[in-house]
């Protein structure tokens, strides 16, 4: 361990801190699903990936990580601002004009840390087995690591590239997904139920395994374990259950957070819930 | 009017698979990804040389260009292959933020462009595909005018930096431009020097406006022809110039009118120096079943169509 769990958790704390405030900052963006992977993006950049501190566009020789649920973009700014991609006091132009953090994560900016755009749903799956692909003809035995938002495997990109991965056995791919179970129109269940997506992936040939995402023990402990399953023929999916808005708890387990900003009561009310650990923006 | 000659037909597509695969040789980092169409978009050369450079991805269009933009990172150089509509229409939204957004290093090949791909019809006769990819900043568009031309096109985009659509077809048609041409990005060819009229031609239409060149010429109208391979981006210098010349232009292409290569032509001109234009394209129409000269005929792209239209134009010069 790079990091005690304590440590992580505080980590954690601060990148929560910054989301409500980036997204109370602009008065738009998406605080539910950002508060819920706090704790996978943690894990991921502090303790999973190796990466390198300066950046560059082809990553040979270290871990690569696409998000394809784009729209969570504040907790993936503010996990790269501390991981020291660029310097924090950036995360308060957050969608604002001439700002390099866009709405939706994009390369056009040249905002270290991101490798395409994404926003648009479904397309971070395929576009992660095409940088394992070229890793695998370059000799690199480095990690490709996804997240995805569980309502957006309604989209069937998604599906085209879960047949594609484990037919070519791409078992350095990692794809995690944020189970909690809401979109924006309400709970998929009601909205379109994915049912079993653990039998669908399996079903198409992956190996899946199930995580609580909002435990930092068990997410660090279920991506060391994912690592350990790669090398053997099979994509890994990582089932995560995560609550909405986890970490503060008016927003915690409702869709009706996860495109909405708090206003100033509300802001005050969620950074009195999250101790101020690495120093604010 | 200059003579152009041919020795035989060939179709562009093959073209492009000639080039794919000397392009392979030249350079390890060209990689190659198909949905379902190796056959059709010439691709076995590339395949048999270079097995482990080449990605089968089944009929999944899709995440073939998300596939593909992901290969650039890390320095490959995709090139990926289907008919031009599963290239274009199906993944727009793929190709716009994963490639173009992005600004991936991928080569979008587009076999079976236009009414020439025949008897299958209109579901997979595109004619609105180079709008569609002209629309999207930092693409180049690029659509070649023989097998020659489409070869060289091919490897002049693996050495480019940067998103390119590049369009051909299935018919075989005159193999008339040199063989060992250097192709430059946006730089327009001049097909034939004249001074009545610029005729600007892209894809299957510049040997049509080579023929149509010739038809004029016996009822005395000395055409300039000028073949725009690159629709963007375009040449506007050679463009301007040889309309400075003549007063008038027609534009053909293998497409709708709406969002082609007149509708480009068109917007230069009305900023830089209005002039009187007609255009020989498709008219907001989807295309039918037919063999591919039954259809250049029906829908009026023939070289008397040609004719016809600079004959009309010449007559709305001032």
């Amino acid at each position: 361990m790079k990091h005690t769990i304590k440590e992580l958790e505080d980590i954690a704390s601060q990148i929560r801190r910054d989301i409500v405030r980036m997204v109370h900052g602009c008065q738009s963006g998406h605080p539910g699903g950002s508060l819920g992977c706090a704790d996978f993006f943690t894990a991921l950049y502090f303790e999973i990936l190796n990466h390198k501190k300066e950046f560059s566009m082809d990553g040979i020789g270290e871990d690569l990580f696409f998000l394809s649920n784009g729209h969570i973009s504040p907790v993936w700014y503010s996990t790269l601002a501390h991981a020291g991609y660029f310097d924090k006091s950036e995360l308060a132009t957050f969608r604002k004009l001439d700002s390099r953090l866009q709405g939706h994560p994009t390369t056009h900016e040249h905002l270290p840390g991101i490798r395409v755009a994404s926003g648009s749903l479904g397309q971070g799956m395929s576009v992660a087995i095409g940088a394992a692909l070229t890793k695998r003809l370059n000799g690199d035995k480095s990690y490709v690591f996804t997240l995805h938002g569980d309502g957006e495997l309604q989209e069937g990109q998604n599906w085209e590239a879960a047949m594609f991965a484990p037919f070519h056995e791409l078992d350095t791919l990692i794809c995690s997904v944020d189970y909690n179970g809401q979109q924006i129109d309400g709970p998929t269940k009601k909205v379109l139920s994915l049912d079993s997506l653990q039998a669908k992936f399996e079903a198409f040939g992956w190996h899946v395994i199930n995580t609580d995402g909002n435990d930092m023990q068990a997410i660090v402990e279920g991506l060391h374990y994912a690592k350990t399953l790669t090398g053997k023929g099979k994509p890994i999916l990582n089932l995560m259950s995560t609550q909405m808005g986890a970490g503060v708890d008016y927003m915690m387990g409702s869709h009706k957070w996860h495109g909405t900003a708090p206003n100033d009561e509300q802001l005050a009310a969620a950074l009195a819930q999250l101790p101020e650990t690495l120093g604010d923006y | 009017m200059k003579k152009y000659t041919y020795t035989e037909k060939k179709d562009t597509r093959s073209g492009f698979g000639a080039g794919l695969h000397e392009a392979g040789k030249k350079n390890e980092n060209v990689v190659a990804l198909c949905a379902d169409l190796v056959g059709s978009l010439k691709m076995d050369a590339f395949i048999k040389d270079f097995p482990e450079r080449f990605t089968q991805v089944g009929i999944a269009e899709a995440n073939m260009i998300g596939i593909a933009a992901g290969m650039t990172i890390g320095g490959k150089i995709p090139f990926t292959g289907t008919f031009a509509n599963f290239s274009t229409g199906r993944v727009y939204d793929q190709i716009r933020q994963s490639v173009a957004y992005s600004n991936k290093n991928v080569k979008i090949c587009a076999s079976h462009a236009g009414l020439t791909l025949g008897e299958d019809g209109a579901t997979h006769q595109i004619l609105e595909d180079i709008g569609l990819m002209k629309m999207l900043p930092g693409m180049v568009v690029i659509n070649p005018c023989d097998y020659n031309q489409t070869k060289a096109a091919t490897l002049a985009i693996a050495e480019y930096e940067g998103p390119v659509y590049l369009r051909f077809g299935r018919p075989v048609i005159p193999v008339f431009t040199d063989p060992d041409q250097k192709f430059e990005i946006g730089k327009a060819w001049m097909v034939n020097e004249g001074t009545d009229v610029t005729i600007i031609a892209t894809g299957h239409m510049v040997w049509k406006a080579i023929e149509a060149g010739e038809k004029l010429a016996e009822l005395g109208i000395d055409a300039e022809i000028i073949n725009i391979h690159t629709i963007k981006p375009l040449d506007d210098e050679a463009i301007l110039k040889s309309v400075k010349k003549t007063g008038c232009v027609v534009t053909c292409e293998e497409h709708n009118k709406f969002g082609g290569l007149g509708e480009s032509v068109a917007r230069l001109l009305t900023t830089e120096l209005p002039t009187p234009q007609e255009f020989v394209a498709t008219n907001d129409t989807f295309g039918e079943s037919g063999t591919p000269d039954q259809l250049m005929a029906k829908y009026g792209l023939d070289a008397v169509n040609i004719v016809e239209a600079v004959q009309k134009v010449i007559g709305r010069k001032k």
